[in-house]
């Protein structure tokens, strides 16, 4: 298997996931109306998992995600109903998207900051935030969930006929690519990820560059969040339980390595699109959630089971 | 260590013999017809430079590979050798240059990895048995070593000496060992030494990789060169001669092994002052001028390296004064030192040099994207062009720049960073064993630049553990104990022996 087999497998397998469920489910699979549907709930993963892949890049991971989802949508929520009331305007909505995303950028920003400063694993601190971010958005509202039934637009509204939410995954899927292919802080996060000891006697500042991908995690998980808190009209302190590793599998399925030093933007997108296409395909066919959940777990072995096979012949001479 | 002539004989047979060995990886002829021998009870020493194919002819004894043609026979029986298992069987032992040994088990527990002597009660092992038998085992070749202490806390020198054992307690009958002083001190050298002539007195054939030809000559009997996947020259080493052997591995006479040194010397570019480091550096001050090549000495605990890192911002400084063209500098960060214009090229390329999965090219310009105005953006199709004239300039042989760095020889990993640091135009340079572990062609290359780079007017801070090339190519040489700079000589006026002795006598 060459190279560029390797890096089409998941494209691959997504194509022939699409052309067969077409092919079963003609009339409700292959419709555009069930594609903007499947982008559109792929929007919050697909945010999320761009960051996510610059953080695995890195050699890092972010296990906090899910509650980091399910904070930044109770602080923006609550911002929002404190200041526009349960008839909040534009401006009121706003203002609580604005918070919502900062609120998710202050929690990767302490993430980075303990992993960076404490010099702690990256998984340690974000178990315990983990913990510590679901713990807070129960407090904020007395583990009760906030209505806000004005807030549509993130969630349900289209432009052009396009979900919004499928518009910003776009942007924010340009706005990864360009990052990690074009500036300085992707080039350092493939290097750290890498070999960190040679990015740092490279010149490379470690910590900065640590400190603002998880801050830029964060900030997705926010937006992500806000999409999230529109598309259900409420924010909800249960939000997001056990997102994370829904995260991670698109991010290895795309053919990013847990080791770090190796991961793309565009294997993501088509590792979120997969899963989201599968349970969407299952849902068609009348398969249950429970088997739906073994054939995921049988795709994300798979993958990296031939991705490594794929990688072991081409080391060989 | 009498030994009659009747027994010389008898250790004397031959113990392994390969035969018209040839292998093919795709486009390339790694070898071709090769016939290598190896007596028992004598040093083979092969040579060759990088990519001639000692590898390959290792791994096919090794069974690591089949060799499409030839065959190997050993005590005289024919084998195929499928796979490392069966060459093991057969009484082969590779004792490669990284060596595998579980670090946190101890001495005797990776002696007897796989093959645990059972304790009374099923399913254990009988850690008293595994300790005595090592014991023994040491004791029969005069080898000193703790069969309890873990391997992680013994040094790099005592861990060759528990492969050894390992290969001796599988009853191995033919030692190879690749580049196995690579990575020791001088001291640890000696003693290596001592433990092949004893495995030699015990009637064991050594097949021992090398590029260091004072090794070969030191310790061999016989010598063989390898050039190209051919072995192309063979002879005893009672009559070796070096330039001889120099002229077969390259090919081609190295009559300026070292380049003519005639770069002008000029004011005072870089000076330190009583540096001191959290690492154990103590009280260090030299300078260096323009145009000038200063070479570090020491022995394993000098802190030659630290020396550097401390002036790289790797370490805490703890005092002292740096300046570099009449500036003083407070660097506390490799991201600093380079902004100020010192390099540093670090000893360890796998560890602190290159980030091996990534493209040649990012490894290029990782340090240097300020330098090339794409501190804000990236532009890959300019970078790909740097990075392309960067590698010519060195000569890497590669696929191209966007080429994976792992899939690179050591010798043109090294160049890769030189590459690196000359696109920095940095003008104090650091160079910590640049030359280790690259084949005698490529050592030339090295050399030959860093006389370059001393006639474009930059300082040069040259540290190495291999006298003769500080003495060819250095104006002076400091030389390090530890932590502290105990002589700073100049070259035409100092001996090795006297700069061995400084480095390694302690005095009052």
């Amino acid at each position: 298997m060459s190279k560029v087999v390797r890096q089409l497998l998941p494209f691959a397998t997504l194509a022939i996931l699409v052309a067969a469920l077409s092919a079963l489910e003609p009339d409700t699979f292959l419709t555009t109306e069930n594609f903007l549907n499947v982008l559109s709930r792929s929007s919050v993963n697909g945010i999320i998992a761009m960051g996510m892949t610059a953080v695995i890049i890195s050699g890092g991971i972010d296990l906090s995600v899910g509650s980091m989802l399910a904070l930044a949508g109770m602080v923006g929520a609550g911002v929002l109903l404190k200041v526009g009331g349960p008839a909040a305007g534009a401006g009121a909505c706003f203002l609580g998207t604005v918070v919502g995303i900062g609120a998710g950028l202050l929690c990767g920003l302490l993430n980075g900051t303990l992993i960076t400063k404490l010099k702690l694993p990256p998984f340690i601190v974000t178990l315990g935030t983990m913990s510590a971010f679901r713990g807070a958005s129960y407090i904020i509202n007395n583990s009760k969930m906030f209505d806000v039934p004005m807030y549509t637009f993130l969630g349900q509204s289209t432009l052009l006929g396009v979900p919004v939410s499928v518009l910003i995954l776009a942007i924010v899927v340009l706005f990864g690519f360009f990052v990690l292919r074009y500036t300085p802080l992707g080039r350092y996060t493939y290097a750290i990820g890498s070999n960190r000891q040679a990015a740092f006697h490279a010149g490379v500042n470690v910590d900065r560059n640590l400190i603002a991908i998880y801050s830029m995690m964060g900030a997705f998980v926010g937006l992500a969040a806000m999409i999230q808190t529109s598309r259900t009209i409420s924010a909800q302190p249960t939000a997001g339980i056990s997102l994370e590793l829904d995260i991670i599998a698109a991010v290895v399925i795309g053919g990013a390595s847990l080791a770090g030093g190796r991961g793309t933007v565009v294997g993501t997108i088509v590792g979120t699109l997969l899963i989201s296409f599968l349970r969407n395909g299952c849902t068609l066919l009348g398969i249950s959630t429970n088997i739906q959940l073994v054939v995921i777990g049988a795709i994300i072995i798979g993958a990296v089971a031939l991705d490594q096979i794929a990688r072991s012949r081409a080391d060989t001479p | 260590m009498n030994v009659g002539p009747a027994q010389t004989v008898a250790r004397r047979q031959t113990a392994l013999r390969m035969t018209g060995i040839s292998k093919r990886f795709g486009p390339v002829q790694a070898l071709c017809d090769v016939t290598f021998g190896a007596r028992a009870g004598s040093v083979h020493a092969l040579v060759g430079e990088n990519g001639a194919g000692k590898s390959t002819l290792m791994k096919i004894l090794a069974g690591v590979y089949q060799p499409d043609a030839g065959t190997i026979e050993i005590h005289g029986c024919s084998h195929t050798l499928a796979n490392p298992a069966e060459a093991i069987e057969a009484g082969v032992s590779m004792i490669y240059q990284e060596l595998d040994l579980a670090e946190h088990l101890t001495v005797a527990e990776n002696i007897f990895l796989g093959a645990e002597p059972r304790g009374r009660l099923p399913f254990t092992v009988s850690h008293h048995q595994m300790t005595a038998q090592t014991r023994q085992l040491a004791e029969r070749y005069h080898f000193d070593i703790r069969p309890d202490a873990k391997v992680e806390d013994l040094p790099t020198g005592d861990c060759q000496i528990v492969e050894i054992l390992k290969a001796l307690r599988r009853n191995a009958s033919i030692i190879v060992m690749d580049e196995p002083t690579s990575s020791l001190s001088e001291r640890e050298t000696v003693r290596l030494f001592e433990v092949v002539r004893q495995l030699r007195q015990q009637g064991l054939a050594i097949v021992y990789i090398s590029h260091r030809l004072e090794e070969v000559a030191a310790l061999a009997d016989e010598v063989s060169v390898l050039r190209d996947g051919r072995l192309v020259h063979s002879e005893p080493v009672r009559q070796l001669d070096v330039p001889r052997i120099v002229h077969h591995m390259v090919g081609r006479e190295l009559t300026d092994f070292f380049p003519q040194r005639n770069a002008t010397v000029g004011d005072v570019l870089f000076e330190v002052n009583g540096l001191s480091s959290e690492a154990g550096v103590c009280d260090v001050g030299f300078a260096i001028h323009r145009g000038e090549i200063v070479g570090m000495a020491g022995l394993v605990g000098a802190r030659r390296t630290e020396v550097a890192r401390a002036i790289f911002g790797v370490d805490p400084k703890t005092a002292g004064r740096v300046t570099l063209d009449g500036r003083e500098l407070n660097v506390t960060s490799p991201a600093e030192a380079i902004a100020c214009g010192i390099a540093l090229l670090t000893e360890d390329r796998k560890r602190t040099g290159l980030c091996l999965q990534l493209p040649c090219s990012w490894n290029i310009t990782l340090p240097n994207l300020a330098q090339i105005g794409m501190q804000r953006l990236i532009r890959p199709a300019q970078e790909h062009r740097i990075a392309a004239e960067a590698g010519a300039r060195m000569a890497v042989r590669w696929a191209g720049p966007e080429a994976p760095t792992d899939s690179l020889s050591g010798g043109n990993q090294q160049k890769l960073l030189v590459a690196r640091w000359l696109l920095a135009n940095s003008t104090f340079m650091i160079f910590d064993e640049p030359t280790r572990g690259i084949d005698v062609g490529a050592k030339a290359e090295v050399y030959g630049l860093l006389n370059r780079l001393a006639e474009q007017g930059k300082a040069i801070l040259f540290i190495s553990s291999e006298l003769p090339e500080l003495f060819g190519i250095a104006d002076r040489i400091l030389v390090m104990r530890r932590g502290r700079l105990v002589g700073n000589l100049t070259t035409k006026e100092t001996t090795p022996e006297q700069v061995m002795h400084l480095a390694a006598v302690e005095e009052n």
